[in-house]
């Protein structure tokens, strides 16, 4: 039994006539002490996704379990073993940082004593601003604070809905560094993220789009199933360029990445990529590159788009 | 138990943090208080006349000085001509026009009777109402004192008269801000117990912050406790509050029990904070809120017989009174600070107030969800 498992949970918004469907019959499950990613961009689903693992939503089919409880029978027991934090920071404004805490731990029958190891890295972040109010922190104190609350009653799982989005990047390489602390500890943690970057931070991931997974795996293993040549180049014209490539006979497809457009190669598409960089008769780079979750996201979804 | 404890001392703290509410609890019904029963006076004095004088002769003058020394009448003009007074009613100078015609004296006199004419301004239906009132029983006054002059003595009145004398109970100086006083106060009670408290329900969902609270093990029951028992206590503390405004700037000293008073009151905040949680329950941004509570609002005054009286509304006005918990409480303050009635005088508007509480409440827990 993992700690979570979803099975073919459906989602639907809107009545019969503009009805919108988040979620298509999503399944997977996630391991004790596992750090999973969510990975997918805003509307694919997972924010509805998190909702429902923490009681806050009912699904329209299937059943999921937290920690061994049923999301719908097992509601109460639940809410007493997940943290949640949601995408927006949601604590109260007006009371300071200690009392935000301090409230959160109360309600959930425990002090900040009692948990007080869990939460001590980052929390003694924030302490010294303790006294101040929720509302008057920068974003990436906020996030802290929001983390801390979550966790200050030592759930077993904790759900966090795009905790970086909006953050800057050395807040969100010292996020991901709490969390791999965190799962240290053997908290069950469930992260989503736009971030393609971030899928490698993940002990596995899951690629999510228009409410459906598309690949369940380890960060490398996501990489392997790519399994196809990529090529980076770049000259002088880009857009030129990258219709070139796109129009090109060797080559599947083509898009933007970086200062570089990537080109994923059909089998000995090598040659024909190389004649048109030549044609152009503009100074060029083009080297081989290893592709990331971000590349194989798009050959998935270019996948899906062909079918 | 402790969970609430906790709920309600996060709620206490968030109150008091927040100017705005301490405002609205502390200066609002002070203010309001002090100023509005002022303002909503319903004697009308300063009533402009207009005279047209065609006689010229010492009853018309003893009529016109006897009219404006009522003190309700403020002489604007005499005019030569009906038409002219028309003018200085259509210009608004005038509200009333007093017409005495040829002859008014040697009529009188003669034949015993004589005719006057009065023209009112009715866009203000009550000034108008109230001047005509005023001038015919100025009038008769002095038709009395007429007939008196010439009736011969030892001669008995041919006709016999009726004589009427009041006696104003409750309210023997017909002041009426013993009247207004306690009725404003309730409203001032509605407002802080239901309005503040939407509001603050809803301002959590507008925020986010009940999702986090939703996650947590807190119980239904558990929250909406930690959400009505502030309220109710600052309902109760704008009571007091407002009973010793009533008390020290208009001397009002409730003729029955304040007992009485707070009992009613703490059924009657239930009922209205049973509403405020309803409201809650269907809004999900401040705005919204605001907007059906003031809409509310209106209906509450307008129907609750602050202003005007229930008894002489159309029959339908006076079915929806009775579903207004405000209506209830503006009787019995009146009941209780004027008349003095008891806990067993008010049972059934007691009994009623609970019963829409309860009914309220109750909707309100049934359509209140942890989850959607």
């Amino acid at each position: 039994m993992g700690a979570v498992t979803v099975d073919n949970i459906v989602k639907f918004y809107g009545k019969k006539e503009a009805r919108v469907t988040a979620l298509q019959g999503l399944s997977f499950d996630v391991q004790k002490g596992e750090l999973f990613g969510l990975i997918g961009p805003d509307g694919a689903g997972k924010t509805s996704l998190f909702r429902i693992l923490t009681t806050l939503l009912l699904a329209d089919a299937g059943t999921a379990s937290v920690d061994g409880f049923d999301v719908v029978k097992d509601y109460k027991a639940i809410r007493n073993r997940v943290g949640y934090m949601p995408g927006r920071f949601s604590l109260y404004q007006d009371l300071s940082v200690r009392e935000n805490l301090e409230f959160f731990a109360t309600i959930f029958n425990t002090t900040i004593e009692e948990n007080y190891e869990l939460v001590k890295d980052i929390y003694s972040q924030i302490e010294p601003f303790r006294d101040r109010k929720a509302g008057k922190l920068s974003g990436g104190m906020k996030q802290k604070l929001a983390l801390s609350c979550a966790l200050i009653h030592r759930p077993s799982v904790l759900f966090l809905d795009e905790p970086t989005t909006g953050v800057d990047a050395v807040s969100r390489k010292e996020f991901w560094e709490m969390l791999a602390h965190l799962k240290q500890q053997g908290i069950t943690i469930l992260v989503s993220t736009p971030y393609m970057d971030e899928a490698a931070r993940c002990d596995r991931v899951a690629l999510m789009q228009e409410g459906k997974i598309m690949s369940v795996n380890t960060p490398a293993g996501i990489v392997n199933e790519f399994g196809r040549p990529l090529l980076a180049v770049k000259n002088t014209n880009m857009l030129q360029l990258l219709q070139a490539m796109k129009s090109c006979e060797g080559v599947e497809d083509a898009y933007p990445f970086g200062e570089y457009h990537h080109v994923v190669l059909k089998p000995g598409g090598e040659a024909a990529v190389k004649t048109i960089l030549e044609q152009m008769k503009m100074p060029y780079e083009q080297h081989p590159v290893t592709p990331d979750v971000e590349d194989c996201f798009m050959a998935l979804m270019r996948n899906k788009d062909g079918q | 138990m402790r969970t609430l404890k906790f709920l309600l001392q996060k709620e206490f703290r968030q109150i008091f943090r927040n100017p705005a509410i301490l405002r609205i609890i502390f200066v609002m019904p002070m203010i309001q208080l002090l100023i509005l029963p002022l303002a909503a006076d319903y004697e009308v004095k300063n009533i402009k006349l207009a005279v047209v004088d065609h006689d010229h002769s010492s009853y018309s003058r003893q009529l016109i000085s006897k009219i404006t020394a009522s003190g309700y009448f403020k002489l604007d003009n005499y005019n030569g001509s009906y038409k002219e007074a028309l003018q200085e009613v259509e210009k608004d100078h005038a509200d009333l026009v007093l017409e005495i015609p040829d002859h008014f004296e040697k009529n009188l006199v003669k034949e015993d009777a004589s005719t006057l004419f009065i023209a009112i301004n009715a866009i203000n239906g009550v000034k108008a109402g109230l001047g005509s009132a005023y001038l015919q029983s100025i009038i008769r006054d002095f038709n009395g004192q007429v007939r008196e002059e010439w009736v011969q003595f030892p001669r008995f009145s041919p006709e016999t008269q009726v004589m009427v004398t009041s006696s104003n109970w409750f309210n023997p100086m017909m002041n009426y801000r013993y009247f207004m006083v306690p009725g404003i106060l309730v409203i001032l009670v509605t407002l802080v117990g239901s309005f503040l408290a939407s509001l603050n329900i809803v301002k959590e969902k507008e925020v986010g912050t009940i999702e986090q609270i939703n996650v947590t093990p807190v119980r239904k029951y558990q929250f909406i406790l930690g959400k009505l028992i502030p309220f109710w206590l600052l309902g109760l503390f704008v009571l007091t509050l407002g009973l010793g405004v009533a008390r020290f700037a208009y001397g009002i000293i409730p003729a029955g029990s304040l007992f009485t008073i707070y009992v009613f009151a703490a059924v009657f905040l239930l009922a209205v904070l049973g509403l405020g949680l309803l409201v809650s329950t269907f809004c999900s941004t401040q705005q919204q809120a605001i907007l059906i509570s003031f809409f509310m609002m209106m209906v509450f005054i307008l129907l609750g017989g602050l202003y005007t009286s229930i008894e002489s509304m159309p029959e339908w006005a006076q079915w929806l009174t009775k579903i207004n918990p405000v209506s209830y409480f503006i009787d019995v303050m009146r009941m209780v600070v004027l008349k003095g009635s008891g806990l067993a005088d008010i049972k059934t508007h007691l009994l009623t107030v609970f019963g829409i509480a309860v009914l309220l409440n109750g909707w309100a827990v049934v359509s209140y969800r942890k989850r959607s």
